[in-house]
């Protein structure tokens, strides 16, 4: 059951740079298939995509084919250089989201002691990304776009970062390992076979974490920077071909970690009840795979179902309900600690 | 060479932050590969339209980089003083089981105080759209 675990650091990082290369090609197919072609076209009463592959299972492919073959194109305006490798900070901030995620009790990357701080911190670095592929464009839109992402990332930053300190306070470790495991030991009035995924006690961290990562991702009621009827694709309008599909890849690839982050830190991880030892090694993927299906169903429902939401009622969601309310939560959450 | 691969053996916690900058690179090198593959398959047609800025199909007006009003200033300047709060209450939060209700107590009036700079922001209508 044991694998040969006495690898060379050099051997063990390079295996692990290969499967993080293959899970985020494959974890944004996976959601754009499942959720943005199917899930979103059975919504609204039609098929979706249904030629390429049985009910169309390879269009996201056949797309991304098409996309190699597009000319790379940089508008005479643009600032070359940043325009050029803005696409690279986007992806990059997605990579680097992945090092953290656990999938079993030994699969995972690098299990940081920084855990959930690291990957908050990573994950807003996309903005940057997103700003300078705004400003490098040299277009109208392009910069609106640019300067609404980066409006929604100071409006959502803070009720992300401050929803996930109430479970940080209830495990008492950033690592997600550690929460992962405080989740799986953990009790709740007594009863303990099914362990303590934080949702139940910190159901109202895990509705202000949905909701702030919604419009960290800008799927809709938050799409203000690529709203398409106003701004083309927003900061992406200038892009073309491989360029434009990094954006897409990091999109989806951030939705799953995000989604898989949350997954983490309310829903148990990758821990089954029963399932123990390295047998938990196998199991996991599968385990973190189903309850990041189940995070993501919720993002997606949510995009498909609202209207988007103007720019100054989105700040007044941010400041005026969220912050306040994951506030409380802390407050409430450390009463309840100390006491019992 | 030499001095990184003694400091990557001898310390975890470099080697473990090590590990993220590899990764880094990966993702750069994997763009690097993904576009050069990509120019091997790609047209290269130059035509002069084609690198004119997109405006909905008339001739752009004007510079791209127009001066815009960024009316989230003032929330910006209130966005850098949580998230530097957020900073002293991870810490808290991972200690609060030996800081007991010292902590708490500490924490209560922490928070109080931003809440009440929340609030007097509010007041002011700093959260009114400008």
């Amino acid at each position: 059951m044991t694998l040969a675990v006495d690898l060379a650091y050099w051997q063990t990082t390079t295996l692990k740079v290969l499967v993080v290369l293959g899970v985020i090609p494959a974890a944004a197919i996976v959601l754009g298939y499942v959720f943005l072609l199917k899930m979103m076209s059975h919504m609204q009463s039609r098929l979706g995509p249904m030629e390429a592959g049985p009910h169309g299972t390879l269009q996201l492919v056949a797309d991304g084919l098409k996309f190699i073959q597009k000319e790379d194109i940089f508008p005479d305006r643009s600032d070359r250089f940043v325009f050029g490798i803005a696409p690279i900070v986007v992806l990059m901030s997605t990579f680097l989201l992945y090092i953290v995620i656990p999938a079993g009790p030994r699969l995972v990357v690098e299990d940081l002691d920084t855990g959930v701080f690291f990957a908050l911190a990573v994950s807003s670095l996309s903005v940057l990304g997103v700003l300078m592929a705004g400003w490098a464009s040299a277009n109208k839109y392009s910069l609106i776009g640019a300067l609404r992402a980066a409006g929604q990332l100071i409006a959502y930053e803070l009720p992300l970062v401050l929803a996930v300190v109430g479970v940080v306070m209830q495990a008492g470790t950033m690592s997600l390992q550690g929460i992962v495991r405080a989740q799986s030991e953990g009790e709740i009035f007594g009863v303990g076979f099914l362990g303590n995924p934080f949702i139940l006690t910190q159901f109202v961290g895990f509705a202000v974490f949905l909701l702030a990562a919604q419009a960290e991702l800008s799927q809709t009621p938050f799409d203000m920077p690529v709203a398409e009827s106003e701004l083309v694709a927003g900061f992406m309008t200038e892009y073309t071909g491989f360029r434009f599909l990094f954006f897409f890849m990091a999109e989806f690839g951030s939705a799953f970690a995000l989604s898989a982050i949350g997954a983490t830190l309310f829903l148990g991880g990758w821990h089954l009840p029963g399932v123990e030892g390295s047998l938990a090694d196998l199991t996991g993927p599968l385990v973190l795979g189903a309850k990041v299906m189940v995070v993501a169903f919720f993002i997606f429902w949510f995009r498909f179902t609202y209207p988007r939401l103007r720019e100054d009622q989105l700040q007044a969601v941010a400041w005026k309900y969220l912050i306040p309310v994951s506030l409380v939560n802390i407050l409430a959450t450390g009463v309840l600690k100390v006491l019992f | 060479m030499k001095a990184v691969t003694t400091l990557i053996a001898m310390s975890g916690f470099l080697r473990e932050y090590f590990t993220v900058l590899v990764f880094g690179a990966a993702a750069v090198a994997m763009v690097g590969a993904m576009l050069g593959a990509g120019s091997l398959l790609r047209p290269k047609r130059a035509q002069a339209q084609k690198y004119i800025s997109y405006e909905s199909g008339v001739d752009p007006v004007g510079t791209g980089w127009s001066q815009s009003q960024i009316r989230y200033y003032l929330f910006g300047l209130l966005f850098v003083l949580f998230e530097v709060e957020t900073v002293f209450i991870f810490p808290w939060a991972v200690r609060l089981e030996d800081l007991g209700m010292f902590g708490l107590v500490e924490m209560v009036v922490f928070i109080a105080i931003l809440a009440l700079g929340l609030v007097y922001a509010w007041r002011k209508g700093v959260l009114r759209w400008m």
